[in-house]
């Protein structure tokens, strides 16, 4: 186990290392040089060059690309040319703000998910699978940011039940465990859990029938072995497949909470990327990408891993 | 292959051998079987009228999309003149939404259609020839899988600036590694078969048993998520807009007029909403289009 584990980090060096190609791309994919976003468009060309000299972009871009890489390697991801802060503090701090409400979205979304998905898989009548299937398939159509609106006309702007946007009360610093930070988080939460609901739900209830048709269910059955019982079985057989499902949407969920936080303003990581693509801000884009990016591999990592632990069967070579 | 990501362990084959065999009469039954199935035709009814109308919209008689009016801002629905209202720049909400379709449209089917093409082209080499080739293929694609896929088009977007091509761009960027990887997959299953090796005994060329093999399995299961696909590539596309990554102003695109009509949200609440429900349409009927492909098909998910 730890060896595949070992295996698996081993194998995802070439992959960072291509990751890293492509977000240190990014800069240069931008129009124009990357020192004209800093600079006023009537400096001197003696003050671009020193500029250049001083961020090394007027060396050849292997060579960049390789002191780029160094440097980020030790944790250092530059300077914010929007605030001037460390982009890793930057990035940081949205982070948490990001995980918190990741976090809330895949509890909410993975607990309905199991309910409303196994319901489906058990269900003898009809109109149950139907309506669970309706709404899962809701849960992958529905344009998540259009959602989000929704929901702050609802309870926001008609109902004045609850804040339409931030992340807490106008003096608040950072999130804390209270009511007030608490009902900030609820239409985000149910926002960005929709889409990981909807394909969650899918592969519970489709991956329940399969195990319900085995012929080991129906030998527990001529046993006498009582329903709930039986789920037990079900439910532990579903679980790797569902729980493999599930990660690789909280990570989807986290890198791409973008839209849900610029619409509600809760100052993640996806806010902080779109402020930075509008005042150009790449040293910010490439940092917030490529953590995310990193973050994305390692979770993926580890739920392959737990699959593994969890399902003796699966022998990996 | 030694080491797999979660989503490439497909338990059962995707495709049936007998498929490609049965030739003329597979498509011919898949067509009958997806006329017998309402939910599809009604989604591609729905689909069918959305398109129509967004390609004959100057011939609709709808007043001009882009024509303002400070006089006659946000008029509530049912208006008369305006039968769903005015947005926040005075102009007509039914041709804009009419027209809006032209852009989300073609901004959610063209990268689909353009990934189809690469990707499908990039994993029928990687599974068809193997070896090297599908090394140096799979790899580079697994270094576009470490993105999240909303991330990645964000990025690529924001790095290239706004504008239409640059989205149409990025996006296609996004789809080309899970079609690649579909498209791999079911060709290497499709290698395996005894089929293709008794074409490539009676001297069938590799050109020939790309084309009637090989293609005639992959076509079906590729088909099938190409049109999934296209439903995120709408919702990708609308929300790029949104952000103001995509589509620029004053052009009625849905995402984009989401976005600019957030501030009427105290004002015309349900006017506000209308460019999301075009999406919802639109990205619900592209899903069960889907489903519908799937099961006529036969395609296992």
């Amino acid at each position: 186990m730890l060896l595949y584990a070992l295996r698996r980090l081993i194998y995802l060096v070439p992959v960072a290392f291509g990751v890293s190609l492509l977000v240190f791309g990014l800069v240069h994919l931008a129009p124009g040089d990357p020192i004209s976003a800093i600079v006023p468009p009537d400096a001197p060309k003696e003050v671009i060059d020193k500029l250049k000299e001083y961020y090394g972009f007027d060396k050849p871009l292997p060579v960049q690309y390789f002191r780029w890489l160094a440097v980020t390697l030790t944790g250092d991801f530059g300077t914010s040319i929007g605030t001037g802060r460390s982009v890793a503090s930057e990035v940081s701090s949205a982070f948490g703000n990001t995980i918190i409400l990741a976090i809330a979205a895949t509890t909410l979304a993975f607990t309905l998910a199991v309910i409303l998905g196994t319901a489906a898989a058990y269900a003898k009548s009809r109109i149950v699978d139907r309506l669970v299937t309706l709404i899962s398939l809701v849960g992958v159509s529905v344009p998540h940011f259009w959602l989000a609106i929704v929901l702050v006309i609802i309870f926001a702007v008609e109902l004045g039940a609850l804040p339409p946007m931030g992340m807490g009360p106008e003096n608040s610093t950072g999130w804390r465990f209270d009511r007030a930070h608490l009902a900030h988080m609820v239409l985000p939460t149910i926002a960005l859990s929709v889409i990981p609901l909807g394909v969650v739900t899918r592969t519970v209830r489709s991956t329940i029938k399969e195990i319900l048709s085995m012929e080991f269910v129906t030998a527990l059955q001529a046993k006498g072995m009582s329903d709930s019982q039986i789920l037990r079985h079900v439910l532990k057989n579903a679980a790797p497949t569902c729980l493999a499902v599930m990660g690789l949407q909280a990570g989807n969920l986290i890198g791409g909470s973008i839209l849900i936080e610029t619409v509600f303003a809760w100052p993640g990581t996806g806010f902080l990327l779109n402020s930075a693509i509008f005042r150009r801000d790449l040293p910010i884009l490439q940092g917030t990408t490529l953590v995310l990016a990193g973050f994305f591999m390692l979770l993926n990592l580890t739920v392959d891993v737990i699959q593994t632990m969890v399902d003796p069967r699966i022998k990996r070579g | 292959m030694a080491i797999q990501t979660p989503s490439l362990e497909l338990g059962a084959p995707l495709v049936q051998a007998t498929a490609a065999a049965a030739g003329r009469g597979y498509w011919k039954s898949v067509a009958r079987r997806l006329r017998r199935d309402p939910v599809t035709v009604i989604c591609a009814a729905v689909l069918l009228l959305l398109v129509a109308s967004a390609l004959a919209a100057p011939w609709l008689g709808l007043a001009d999309p882009y024509k303002t009016s400070m006089l006659r801002r946000l008029y509530p629905l049912g208006s008369p003149n305006h039968l769903l209202g005015t947005d926040e720049l005075g102009r007509d909400m039914l041709s804009r939404l009419i027209y809006g379709g032209r852009l989300s449209l073609f901004m959610g089917v063209t990268p689909v259609v353009c990934a189809l093409l690469i990707g499908g082209l990039l994993g029928i080499t990687a599974g068809f020839v193997g070896g090297r080739t599908n090394m140096a293929i799979m790899r580079v694609m697994d270094v576009f899988y470490a993105f999240p896929s909303v991330l990645l088009a964000i990025s690529l977007s924001g790095a290239m600036g706004a504008g239409t091509e640059n989205t149409l761009l990025s996006l296609t960027l996004v789809f080309i590694p899970p079609i690649c990887r579909v498209s791999e997959s079911v060709t290497t299953q499709v290698r395996g078969f005894d089929f293709v090796d008794a074409a490539r005994a009676s001297g069938a060329g590799a050109l020939t048993i790309v084309r009637v093999h090989v293609l005639g399995n992959v076509l079906g299961p590729i088909l099938v998520y190409a049109t999934s696909l296209i439903s995120v590539a709408i919702i990708l596309a609308a929300g790029l807009s949104f952000l103001g990554l995509g589509v620029k102003p004053p052009e009625p695109e849905w995402g984009l007029m989401l976005n600019t009509l957030r501030q009427a949200i105290y004002v015309n609440p349900v006017l506000a909403a209308l460019p999301g429900v075009m999406i919802f349409i639109t990205s619900i009927c592209f899903n069960m289009m889907s489903d519908g492909l799937r099961a006529a098909m036969d395609v296992k998910a």
